[in-house]
């Protein structure tokens, strides 16, 4: 049986979709067989930010209602060797789908592979609640904003009430030089808050732009920082122990001198 | 450059994360407190438990409320007490 894991964040914009992509992504580079749920019904995005979005016959809503098999509608990734996308409805409304069918969905695909990563949707209302119906584990996104931690406590208890215990969180957008300067709260700060377990740390980077732009995951990307950060996160996710990668290395030359005499 | 010479020259620079941080924590412990109502009424329970064990108390007089005033976030109760108990049971041990 596979394990059914939920990426959440009560927010919407702080980076559920390409988190769900990369970690996809990173679970099946792995060697994992993993299926990707798109839960979002109506807003649907995770097909494009996969670039699977000409592929797409038949959806989540279409397997609920039983107009087609399962593995029907499963899109195969052929860039990542056993990745596969269950993309949401775009024409139906989140009330589609309801929670039993989203269960026996998720139990279906976790009997076929190892991972099944539900991509949220915002929000805390019915489509919230399909998609962690069928989740065992979550993941929750939030970034260094007010809104957003807000946004992410609210989502931790009612995850916790609906017994999901201990999600795991993902700070993204962090933005080193910003933290440095005082003016953007820092790791321990937002833990402190949370007071949640961490999973990982995405830098702020533009290569997630440019990268999501042609439809590939970053996590790809040898080079770039927020792709280290996805293959942590993978890594986590997987059980071993990374240490948080250095957030500083890519500053140049000029700002890491001042930061050596103490004036960064 | 500018912000960096004010840095240098402004030795206590404060952020404003901290003010961000300060504004979450207070209006986390509202939210937290209104995502269960149950919970204030637990703690009601328990504070006349406790509190009737020496003084007896109107408990339908009862009011508890958090309330915000000037970055601090407090928990106010207001007991009416109807008589001072003479003798306190000690609790066995």
């Amino acid at each position: 049986m596979g394990e059914v894991i939920v990426v959440t964040s009560g927010k919407g914009g702080v980076g559920k979709t390409t988190a769900t992509a990369n970690i996809g992504a990173g679970l099946a580079l792995r060697g994992y067989k993993v299926a990707l749920v798109d839960a979002d019904i109506g807003l649907r995005n995770l097909d494009v930010v996969l670039g699977l979005e000409n592929r797409i016959v038949y959806d989540l809503v279409d397997v609920a209602h039983g107009h087609c098999r399962l593995k029907q509608a499963l899109i195969k990734d052929k860039r990542f060797e056993g990745l596969y996308l269950l993309p949401a409805a775009q024409t139906k409304d989140k009330t589609a789908v309801k929670p039993e069918q989203m269960r026996e969905i998720c139990l279906q695909l976790s009997e076929e592979f190892d991972y099944v990563i539900i991509d949220c949707p915002a929000g805390i209302e019915q489509g919230f609640r399909n998609a962690i119906a069928g989740a065992e584990k979550a993941i929750v996104i939030t970034t260094p904003e007010v809104s957003a931690v807000r946004d992410a406590d609210r989502v931790i208890g009612l995850l916790e009430a609906a017994d999901l215990r201990e999600p795991k969180l993902v700070i993204n957008r962090l933005r080193p030089k910003m933290v440095r300067q005082g003016n953007m709260m820092n790791i321990e700060d937002i833990i402190d808050i949370l007071a949640v377990d961490l999973l990982g740390v995405i830098p702020e980077d533009e290569k997630i732009i440019i990268t999501t732009n042609r439809g590939d995951p970053v996590i790809q990307d040898e080079r770039s920082p927020s792709g280290e950060a996805f293959r942590n996160i993978t890594r986590r996710i997987l059980g071993e122990s990374v240490p948080l990668m250095d957030l500083e290395r890519n500053g140049n030359l000029f700002s890491r001198l001042r930061r050596m005499v103490g004036l960064g | 450059m500018l912000d960096f010479l004010a840095r240098l020259f402004q030795r206590h620079y404060r952020g404003s994360k901290d003010l961000a941080k300060e504004r979450l924590r207070l209006v986390l412990v509202h939210d937290r407190a209104n995502v269960s109502p149950e919970l204030l009424q637990l703690l009601k329970d328990d504070l006349v438990g406790t509190i009737s064990k020496y003084i007896e108390i109107d408990e339908k007089g009862l009011e508890v409320t958090l309330e915000t005033s000037d970055n601090v976030v407090a928990l106010v109760a207001s007991i009416p007490v109807r008589r001072v108990k003479r003798t306190v049971k000690m609790a066995s041990v």
